[in-house]
């Protein structure tokens, strides 16, 4: 049942892709716009596909397809961080959290506000977390650096026993955001066009960091990955664009956590384990690492695997602790076959078809 | 005054724990710069088949031993027929298929004995300041110090390992098996994380039961130097001392947040932890 | 590359070490191209040429260090081309590497007994006397880690430790390397006399060509991963061409 949807899920974002030949350009015009410009028109197909996508699959996948959309944009900010600066972050799920709650209490406390000005605070929140954490963790290297983040992700949630009166303690908040607008009403269902509204957000996301990963600071970042001392001679001012690149991926994963939130309706401190913090660094390699494609087989990859596992776990009538630990069974040993055989990832396996594909094509 | 020692002798008794599963880090980590984030999932396991082992024959200590021996064969295992292959490819990859290792031992002994706790006893009282648990605890890890350092300093075996483990090239220009060595490190240290979970785990295991203990295990070995296994005892006593004063006089949510305060004060003030060798900068 | 006999002098026996159309690369880059060469027992021989010229890239490739693409190598009429690193010490082969290769965290004591490590009869004291007896610098320092020593010394370590495995034939990658012209010197007199006292076959990797053709018996010259040139060593020397386009000097 599930995987024709995936199926279909992939097609029109991969068929937006293959208009995207940025290896050529001159030849054409495409080649000749500014990259923003280039990215926005990108993001603009994308959600046009997603929006197709959404009304040929009907109420029942809106919510997976929404799960796809902001898993994607906080393992693309992982993506930016981990592939673009070489630091390994194993606490992302952390700001997820962080935006999560945010979303929840500015439902809760200030209800008139609209989504996007919830939205625009809890990137401006994640952010201010983002620069403490990164201030904070500038000075540590590679497995300091995840060593310090992971224990973020264990200790973070720890937090809303501590304040239970105002984060719900385990049981966590649960909140009411506003369904469809009344000039769509009968239009769209409720879970359709909060799933629009997540994947706006997710591509404006998306162009913004294709953006600054293509610009100045992305070079700088990948100058640091490779070689930090040479970059640090070269001028680049090494601790200053870790702590941006540490903060944008902050942003990325608050934003995500804000509207899985928004998704959802409710926020508990279960659901921002370390296992989501190692699911997310994971995935990006499982996706591939250096693309941002790789960040949509990721996500992809997080949603869908752990939904054919609990069918399978049902299908084959498991016991209960069975069906429940099965999906994290399943995705590490994917990811461990994975590395294994593609050790670039599934997209750097898919270049490669697609480079084998050309050059018979070429020979014939 | 009464209170400030009984925190700080069951400080003492969780830091040994700690201690022994800095140790099992810092040993991966000095021969391979890899950090096993699996190690509390190898742990794990080693725990869930010490308690099948004495659930079947009533006896404590043939479950410890099982305990000793599953970690000391997962960990050679998991190393030849899963880390090898993958390590090769980049230090990134490695990292991940430690990770990917923690989710499925995890989840698999989720899959086997379930998500419930389970009672699991020591051999020793635990009630009371001092109990015997917490001196078994804190005299198991010392003579697994002791023992590890006369293995690495004083047999072939361990000058092999250290050989091995410093400069590989030179090692195998020595004869060393370079790969073995590898292997049985893995081992040892898989062992001593068995003995730190036989430790930290009961009165009640699940599989969720080392989340908090790795943390405070990985924070010990960060904080002692992740190339000092020295460091890495001390750091465990002092995080173990450390997380018991929080958790008595403020609260037990903090203890986790309290540790990453703690990393990165101390690495802010030495990048490479307390004891680490300052290292010549590459250019 | 023919059989040419290259007894040089006279106390010089049969082949010992014998390449046969030995090739590496690295990745697209061929490093070494069918190199031939014959080295005899009790032999001291110099391997010289430019930077890049492949005499790292040939001692590597015989103690398995680094894979040949095709060819052979014996050691005293076995094949041991494809035989990993440590099997191939265990033949007799030994090998110090470009700057020694002595591991600084362990001690002076602890870097020679590894030398010996995988011989049976490692608890045997004499050799490890007797290494410590060609190198005095070290008998003071053999309680401290190898990180101490200075340059010279370390070298003098790197050759004790491979001398600790009572090897046929010792492969030395540029022990001059980073030395003064007087510690080179005695490093070199001290292979000679090793040569003459022990019987053992040395070859040695310079790009010093003058002061490693001044102590050995034979020379080969590599140019881009071909052996040039080759001849006894005083031929070598007095040969201005080879000299000229070659050796630089």
């Amino acid at each position: 049942m599930t995987s024709p949807t995936t199926q279909r899920e992939e097609r029109p974002a991969a068929s937006g892709a293959g208009t995207t030949p940025p290896r050529t350009p001159g030849t054409s015009r495409w080649g000749a716009l500014p990259l923003p410009a280039r990215h926005l028109l990108l993001a603009a197909l994308g959600l046009a596909a997603v929006t197709g996508l959404l009304f040929a699959t009907g109420d029942l996948t809106a919510l997976r397809i929404a799960a796809v959309g902001y898993t994607m944009l906080a393992i693309a900010g992982l993506q930016l961080l981990v592939g673009g600066s070489g630091q390994v972050s194993l606490g992302h799920g952390a700001f997820m959290m962080i935006g999560a709650y945010s979303m929840a209490l500015l439902v809760l406390h200030q209800p008139t506000l609209p989504i996007v000005a919830n939205l625009g605070i809890i990137v401006l929140v994640s952010i201010v977390a983002g620069v403490a954490v990164g201030a904070a963790t500038a000075r540590l290297h590679g497995p300091y650096l995840a060593g310090a983040t992971l224990i973020l992700a264990v200790g973070l949630p720890g937090l809303t026993h501590r304040y239970h009166d105002f984060l719900g303690g385990s049981n966590g908040l649960n909140i009411r955001t506003a369904g469809v607008p009344p000039f769509l009403d009968g239009l769209v269902t409720t879970s359709e066009w909060r799933t629009l509204v997540v994947w706006t957000t997710v591509v404006v996301g998306l162009a913004l960091l294709a953006t600054v990963s293509a610009g100045r600071l992305g070079r700088r970042m990948r100058a640091i990955r490779d070689d930090e001392t040479a970059a640090s001679m070269a001028g680049i001012p090494v601790g200053k664009t870790k702590v941006v690149a540490f903060v944008i991926a902050s942003a990325a994963g608050g934003l995500a956590g804000g509207l899985q939130a928004y998704v959802l309706g409710t926020v508990t401190p279960s659901s921002f384990t370390l296992v989501l913090s190692l699911t997310l660094l994971a995935a990006l390699v499982l996706g591939g690492i250096g693309s941002l494609w790789g960040a949509l087989w990721a996500s992809v990859a997080i949603v869908y695997l752990e939904i054919w596992a609990t069918d399978l776990a049902r299908s084959l009538n498991m016991t209960r602790d069975a069906e429940n630990n099965l999906p994290i069974v399943f995705f590490g040993i994917v990811l461990i076959l994975v590395l294994r055989f593609w050790p670039l990832g599934v997209h750097g396996a898919l270049q490669n078809l697609r480079a084998r594909l050309r050059a018979r094509s070429n020979s014939s | 005054m009464n209170y400030f020692i009984t925190l700080t002798l069951n400080g003492l008794a969780s830091g040994a724990a700690y201690a022994a599963l800095a140790l099992a880090l810092v040993i991966i980590y000095q021969a391979t710069r890899l950090v096993n984030f699996a190690q509390p999932a190898l742990a794990l396991l080693s725990v869930y088949a010490a308690y099948t082992v004495t659930q079947l024959t009533g006896s404590y200590w043939i479950g410890f031993a099982a305990a000793l021996g599953t970690g000391l064969l997962v960990g050679a295992f998991v190393e030849r027929v899963v880390v090898r292959p993958i390590a090769r490819t980049s230090q990134l990859n490695a990292i991940i298929v430690t990770l990917g290792l923690l989710l499925v031992v995890q989840g698999g002994v989720g899959m086997i004995w379930g998500n419930e706790q389970h009672s699991f006893g020591y051999a020793f009282s635990y009630v009371g300041r001092f109990a015997p648990s917490d001196v078994f605890a804190l005299v198991s890890v010392g003579i697994a110090a002791l023992l590890l350092f006369a293995l690495y300093r004083f047999t072939p075996l361990g000058l092999r390992m250290r050989a091995a483990a410093f400069h590989p090239e030179a090692a195998r220009l020595s004869g060393v098996k370079v790969g073995m060595m590898l292997t049985a490190g893995w081992g040892i240290a898989s062992l001593i994380g068995a003995l730190a979970g036989m430790l930290a785990g009961p009165p009640f295991i699940s599989p969720n039961v080392f989340d908090v203990v790795f943390v405070f295990g990985i924070t010990a070995a960060v904080v002692g130097g992740l190339d000092n296994p020295f460091g890495a005892v001390i750091g465990g006593l002092l995080i173990g001392l450390g997380m018991s004063y929080v958790s008595g006089y403020v609260g037990p949510e903090l203890a986790t947040l309290t540790a990453l305060a703690i990393v990165v004060i101390v690495l802010s003030v030495r990048p490479d932890g307390i004891l680490s060798r300052p290292t010549a900068r590459k250019v | 590359m023919s059989d040419a006999p290259l007894n040089s002098t006279p106390q010089t026996g049969e082949t010992l070490l014998s390449v046969e159309g030995l090739s590496a690369s690295y990745g697209a880059v061929r490093a070494l191209d069918e190199v031939s060469l014959n080295v005899p027992e009790r032999g001291l021989c110099a391997v010289l040429g430019a930077n890049g010229a492949g005499k790292t890239t040939l001692l590597r490739t015989l103690t398995g260090l680094h894979r040949a693409t095709s060819g052979k190598v014996r050691l005293a009429g076995e094949d041991i081309t494809r035989l990993p690193t440590e099997k191939v010490i265990t033949r007799g082969l030994a090998h110090v590497p470009e700057g020694g290769g002595v591991i600084i965290e362990l001690t002076v004591e602890e870097n020679l007994r590894l030398g010996a490590l995988w011989r049976s009869d490692r608890r045997d004291r004499t050799t490890l006397d007797e290494v410590m007896d060609l190198f005095p610098p070290l008998v003071e320092r053999r309680s401290r880690p190898a990180g101490t020593l200075s340059g010279g010394e370390r070298q003098m370590l790197a050759i004790g430790r491979a001398l600790m495995a009572r090897p046929k034939v010792l492969l030395l990658d540029e022990p001059s390397l980073g030395l003064a012209p007087l510690i080179t010197k005695q490093i070199f007199s001290l292979l000679r006399d090793l040569r003459d006292r022990t019987g053992l076959t040395v070859v040695l990797v310079e790009q010093n060509a003058a002061g490693a053709l001044s102590v050995t018996d034979h020379g080969f010259v590599l140019n881009q991963g071909r052996v040039a040139a080759e001849g006894p060593s005083d031929g070598l020397l007095a040969d201005d061409r080879t000299r000229h386009a070659y050796l630089g000097f």
